[in-house]
């Protein structure tokens, strides 16, 4: 699915992906993980080619990203923050996303699902942050692409879609597809991942199953596990 | 008494039935207007029939009429002058004369009236000519629709459209001049009256006055001339109701005016020249009721002005109104139209409640460095033209308008 | 990019700040129009005020634009589409929205005023058509400075900045060397100098209708052909155009290689 090699990334001075290799071949929810500024969301740019790498390559499917823009088409994206422009319509910029990937139906349930009939017609700029995040989650999700990348998608939420966001991914999964996400709930992670890769200092720390990063670590549970590798290493 | 005037009306009768007619044509048995006037005794009628006459040096020297019929052409080969009035009352109508010689040592002429009084020269067409009218030491004749066309290239060997010297009372009217060195050109000339005339696309002027006194020109038309009209050295000459455009170049004037005294220049129209009007040592002009409209400087003023007053005048458009080269100023500006004028009327008198300032500081510095003249309405200059505005530095304190008016000088 | 322009387009079309523009210049045109009573008048005043203004509000609202739809190109970016597309469709969708703004804002009023039917129709397209020039330059450069800033303010600064210096502080700067080389011949450089500055550069156009008569007061041989003939327009009209090339083509050039 994506395979990255020796990927380096620095703004100015300031290294934040030093040398990253990873491999995502199989189906399933992989989540990333890492303390504030640790490089999720520029490894995420880069895998969508929003960020230009200095160095490494980046696969995705078996082809190499640079200087191409059709294998996008792969690729379902739910940015960290929504903010669309706000003269738009809902209604209409679910149709101009259409228009500008490809034609697709799925946008009807997914509204349904969320329950965002009565904001069709409103324009963006007068909906709610979690209006708005629901709005960028059909966004995302309504092109059955093989890969789903969601950064921070719970932001927002109400529990009732908070649900209906988790039985979405698991629906995805069960479809075979490859998921990416970052987030800071651990709750949440720890409940839908399948994988965990665990970015420190630009670099990956650990990569595998939440049961291997506890024994790994040697703790109970989940939280106590990711608390345990930040004690260690800023200690 | 009653005897004498009957005395003198059969005199004229007699004498009156005893001119008569020649007719010339070129199969005729008087082939020549030169043969004609051989002939002719005094008052008789030359009628000259269509044709082509191949004649110079065609001395008029009694008093005779001689008319063309279907403009006849009379064709000068180059050779010298055409026609050459010696005598007094000498009507010349109707010819079509081209070909005059040109020379450095003499002014040939078409038609050249010599010492003489009472004359009329009309309906002729002059083409490929040195000098066209030129009126010597002559008094009380007529210039009356004549069509001169020139093909003059340089100044220095073309000669003038009508040229008077020491000519007094002389009336011109009607003429359309193109293309010669000067449209119209007197020297030491009094009392003349301009009328009616197009003068246009001539090297130099359209009009040149020197040392010429009390002469009056009015309703022509100058247009795309070195320089519309040049007084120069004259007084009292009227300005009245002409127009004067594109007259464009470097130096370049609706109307350049240059040592002259008492002139009255009122309801002329200039109207995109380079320069308005030129001004320089005149002094005690009345300007009244002319329009300035887009020329590239209104009024420049050289200096060595003394009371020149501007009174009602339209300033439109013009992207320098007045243009001041020096600190001393002695033009008085009143009520004048100045479209620029930004200021209010609060109490709706029709008069500005602040002061015009027709002098920008930016006209001082194109006057230095003239290649600045591309900065022209930056809003740089804007700047530094309303800080001078403000507090007079370079431009003189007194130079005015007190009572710009809000709406346009009608008349 | 075309889909991306119609995007853009609408969306600034229903925006608060097309209608503010367009009132702007309706305003405007009326006041001048019905104060001036002559139509004349009010284009020479427009002239005046669209060198200034027209540069002013493009570099503004191009700046303004982007930084405030920064999210959404992000969106944009993670879209199958080639990255010039999105920012030369909305650099479009910007500049044509503005140019619309104008052309209508002071076009209707003088319309309504009787322009057909009168001479100063031509100066009044040069005017139209030189604002639209300035305004697809100025937010072309305007684009330029915020992709090259990632800070709002910062870029915001040098937009103002750039307004100034080009507006203002350039034709101090001019006229000073001019000055102080006045033993020189300068036609030339006075005329390169008009060619790197395009506000001067449409001031020069609007010279060539209003102030031909003074112009034409200079000796120079090189102001003479430039100013004389249609050589001046030509060339002003072209370097207009080399104006907007060069920024649309770092616009660009520059997108390639931003990270977002």
């Amino acid at each position: 699915m994506v395979s990255i090699t020796d990927l380096h990334k620095k703004f100015n001075k300031n290294t934040v992906l030093n040398g990253i290799n990873l491999d995502i071949n199989k189906s399933g929810i992989i989540a990333v993980l890492g303390p504030n500024g640790s490089g999720k969301t520029t490894l995420i740019k880069c895998i969508l080619g929003m960020v230009i790498p200095n160095k490494g390559t980046i696969h995705v499917l078996g082809t190499n990203i640079k200087k191409n823009a059709n294998y996008k088409h792969q690729i379902d994206y739910l940015p960290q923050i929504a903010n669309f422009p706000n003269n738009l319509k809902v209604k209409e910029l679910i149709t101009m996303i259409k228009d500008l990937r490809k034609p697709t139906s799925q946008d009807a349930n997914l509204i349904t699902l969320f329950k965002l009939e009565p904001f069709l017609n409103k324009k963006l700029g007068t909906l709610s942050g979690g209006t708005k995040q629901k709005v960028n989650i059909v966004l995302a999700f309504m092109f059955d692409s093989p890969l789903i990348i969601l950064d921070e998608p719970t932001t927002g939420l109400d529990p009732i879609s908070l649900i209906g966001l988790k039985n979405l991914i698991q629906t995805e999964k069960t479809k075979g597809k490859t998921i990416l996400i970052t987030s800071h709930i651990m709750s949440f992670v720890e409940e839908v991942s399948d994988q965990i890769v665990f970015l420190l200092e630009g670099k990956i720390y650990f990569n595998g199953t939440i049961n291997q990063l506890k024994l790994k670590t040697n703790q109970p549970d989940f939280e106590n596990a990711i608390a345990s590798v930040l004690s260690n290493n800023y200690a | 008494m009653k005897k004498k005037i009957a005395f003198l009306l059969i005199l004229f009768m007699a004498f009156k039935s005893h001119t008569q007619t020649i007719e010339v044509c070129n199969n005729c048995s008087i082939a020549s207007l030169k043969k004609a006037i051989e002939i002719a005794k005094d008052f008789d009628t030359i009628i000259l029939k269509k044709g082509t006459y191949k004649e110079h040096n065609i001395i008029i020297n009694k008093p005779l009429t001689v008319i063309g019929k279907n403009y006849p052409i009379i064709d000068g080969e180059l050779k010298g002058e055409i026609i050459t009035i010696v005598s007094d009352n000498v009507t010349v109508d109707g010819l079509f004369i081209i070909n005059v010689g040109t020379s450095y040592t003499e002014d040939y002429a078409a038609i050249r009236v010599k010492k003489s009084k009472n004359f009329t020269i009309q309906n002729l067409v002059l083409e490929k000519l040195f000098f066209g009218i030129y009126l010597e030491k002559s008094k009380n004749g007529k210039v009356y629709h004549n069509k001169i066309i020139g093909n003059a290239v340089e100044e220095y060997n073309s000669g003038n459209g009508i040229q008077l010297w020491y000519s007094n009372h002389i009336e011109i009217e009607h003429n359309y001049i193109e293309q010669v060195r000067d449209g119209i050109y007197l020297e030491f000339s009094d009392d003349c009256l301009i009328k009616n005339n197009i003068s246009t696309k001539n090297l130099r002027y359209g009009l040149h006055f020197m040392f010429s006194n009390n002469d009056i020109y009015q309703d022509n038309t100058f247009e795309n001339n070195g320089a519309g009209v040049a007084v120069m050295f004259s007084n009292k000459i009227k300005m009245l109701n002409n127009i004067f455009k594109e007259n464009w170049g470097t130096a370049s004037y609706g109307m350049l005016l240059k040592e002259i005294t008492d002139a009255e220049i009122k309801g002329n129209t200039f109207k995109e020249n380079t320069i308005g009007i030129n001004i320089e040592g005149t002094n005690r002009i009345n300007y009244t009721n002319n329009n300035f409209i887009s020329n590239g400087w209104a009024v420049k003023v050289r200096g060595a002005c003394y009371t020149n007053t501007f009174i009602e005048n339209n300033f439109l458009y013009n992207s320098f109104d007045i243009s001041y080269n020096s600190n001393v100023n002695d033009t008085i500006f009143n009520k004048n139209y100045w479209s620029n004028y930004t200021g209010y009327d609060l109490n709706k008198d029709g008069i500005g409640d602040v002061p015009y300032r027709p002098v920008k500081l930016f006209s001082y510095i194109v006057n230095r460095t003239p290649e600045t003249i591309i900065l022209l309405r930056s809003l740089f200059i804007d700047v530094i033209d309303f800080s001078e505005k403000i507090s007079p530095v370079f431009t003189p304190d007194n130079l005015l308008d007190k009572n710009p008016l809000i709406k346009q000088v009608a008349w | 990019m075309l889909k991306i322009l119609k995007y853009s387009f609408y969306d600034l079309m229903r925006s608060r700040w097309s209608y503010v523009y367009f009132a702007f210049y309706f305003l405007l045109g009326l006041v001048l129009l019905f104060l001036n009573n002559n139509l004349s008048k009010a284009v020479i005043t427009l002239m005046n005020v669209i060198i200034v203004l027209v540069p002013l509000i493009g570099t503004i609202f191009g700046v303004m634009y982007y930084y405030n739809s920064k999210e959404f190109t992000e969106l944009l970016l993670a879209q199958p589409l080639k990255r010039s597309s999105i920012f030369l469709g909305q650099y479009l969708g910007v500049a044509i929205s503005l140019s619309l703004s104008l052309i209508l804002g002071l076009g209707i009023p003088f319309i309504l005023y009787g322009l057909f039917k009168s001479g100063v129709i031509w100066d009044f397209s040069l005017l139209l058509i030189t604002g639209t020039f300035l305004t697809f330059i100025f937010t072309a450069l305007a684009f330029n400075i915020a992709l090259s800033n990632e800070n709002k303010i910062k870029g915001f600064g040098y937009a103002i900045l750039l307004w100034l210096f080009l507006a203002i502080i350039y034709d101090g700067l001019f006229l000073m060397s001019l000055i102080l080389f006045e033993d020189y011949p300068l036609d030339k450089l006075s005329l390169i100098g008009t060619m790197l500055n395009p506000i001067d550069l449409s001031r020069t156009l609007i010279l060539l209708k209003l102030d031909i008569s003074a112009l034409l007061g200079y000796t120079g041989a090189v102001f003479k052909t430039f100013f004389g003939t249609y050589f001046g327009l030509i060339v002003s009209f072209i370097m207009l155009a080399v104006w907007v090339t060069i920024p649309v083509l770092r616009i660009v050039f520059k997108s390639k290689r931003n990270d977002f």
